[in-house]
């Protein structure tokens, strides 16, 4: 590279401007590629888009740090968003009616069946320690999961790594695993989409259905606060 | 738009401000969430004034995700000599947890005989 451009190149890596429009671009292109493919489940917006990045970071040399600073500003409107989730259930709570028994039914056996099979599973697959202990709130909403492992005595970084993982899983294997179920009610799968995937899940069910996406946003809330009830508890009774 | 957005942070920093002073096990913008669905339940006026930039946002919610995929991505090799252990215990588990949750669902409106 001539001097300019290298010179252009450093002041350009220090900016957030870089790295936030870079990552715009990259949602658009994965938010793109999804569409043309008609919302096939494994051409999922987010998967693309963090690929893309992480490809070019790694091209660049980038470090993750100087990449979030200009990332930070898209991270921090999960919060706001989150919030953003009570006008979808405001507009579905006519159609909650008659539902609060098999929600809550729902919710009580997915969320035991979150904590409890991916101990199992790991814990067959020879994980132990700490490192098990970090798997208990995978399913969990990231700030909720990484608190929850901290006091289970987990790695918080490393939870925050498998909520996402499971995020992406879940919002991937859904749509293939409820047609193959033959689960037909938006609600049933929009629910279990964010009790087992959180947000990410969620993103998936509201670019299928606006009332999936509205049941996996109360799926998502309502799983976050039971798992942090019954992760302490089922953690205890399985070492 | 600016009230839009005004509104979510309020019920946000209202949120995050309550978990912090009570040690609740919730995280802020999951009260936030409580927070505004209890006021437009209350004050159904209040839908229009913050549902163009809550449905905005809800239509990109991928995207908020991405800056913490590729946090993942950088750092997949953390996951070490357990990586394969803990992904299979990813997959069975979530593929497992929809299939129960959707299932148990589906189940408990037939059982009581709620209309689909």
């Amino acid at each position: 590279m001539s001097p300019e451009v290298i010179d252009i190149w450093s002041y350009l890596a220090r900016e957030p401007l870089l790295w936030l429009t870079v990552t715009l671009l990259a949602y658009l292109a994965g938010d793109g590629i999804s569409r043309a493919t008609g919302r096939a489940p494994l051409a999922n917006p987010v998967l693309i888009a963090m690929l893309l990045l992480a490809g070019l970071l790694e091209a660049t040399g980038t470090p993750y740090a100087d990449y979030f600073e200009g990332a930070q500003f898209v991270h921090f409107m999960l919060g706001p968003a989150t919030v953003a989730l009570a006008v979808p259930l405001h507009a579905a709570l006519p159609r909650l009616r008659g539902l609060v028994i098999p929600m809550l039914g729902a919710l009580a056996a997915g969320s035991v069946t979150a904590i409890l099979s991916a101990l199992l599973i790991a814990r067959a697959l020879g994980v132990e320690g700490a490192t098990l202990l970090s798997l208990a709130p995978k399913s969990a909403t990231a700030p909720v999961a990484i608190g929850i492992a901290e006091s289970l005595g987990g790695l918080p970084t490393l939870t925050a790594a498998l909520v996402i993982l499971t995020g992406i899983i879940g919002a991937v294997t859904v749509t293939p695993l409820m047609n193959a179920l033959r689960i037909r009610d938006w609600r049933a799968r929009g629910f279990a989409a964010g009790v087992a995937a959180h947000g990410i899940g969620t993103a998936r069910a509201f670019q299928v259905d606006p009332t999936a996406g509205a049941f996996s946003g109360l799926g998502m809330g309502l799983n976050a606060m039971l798992t942090a009830l019954l992760a302490p508890w089922l953690v205890a009774a399985f070492t | 738009m600016i009230v839009n957005i005004a509104i979510l942070l309020v019920c946000q920093l209202i949120g995050e401000a309550t978990t912090r002073a009570l040690d609740a096990p919730v995280p802020g913008p999951v009260l936030g969430l409580a927070l505004l669905l209890g006021t437009l339940a209350l004050r159904p006026a209040f839908v229009p004034r913050v549902a163009p930039v809550a449905n905005g946002l809800l239509a990109h919610l991928s995207l908020l995700f991405v800056p913490a995929g590729v946090g993942v991505v950088a750092h997949l090799d953390r996951l070490g000599s357990e990586g394969p252990a803990l992904l299979v215990a990813l997959l069975g588990s979530t593929v497992a947890t929809l299939a129960v949750t959707a299932g148990v669902f589906v189940g408990l409106r037939r059982l009581i005989g709620a209309k689909p």
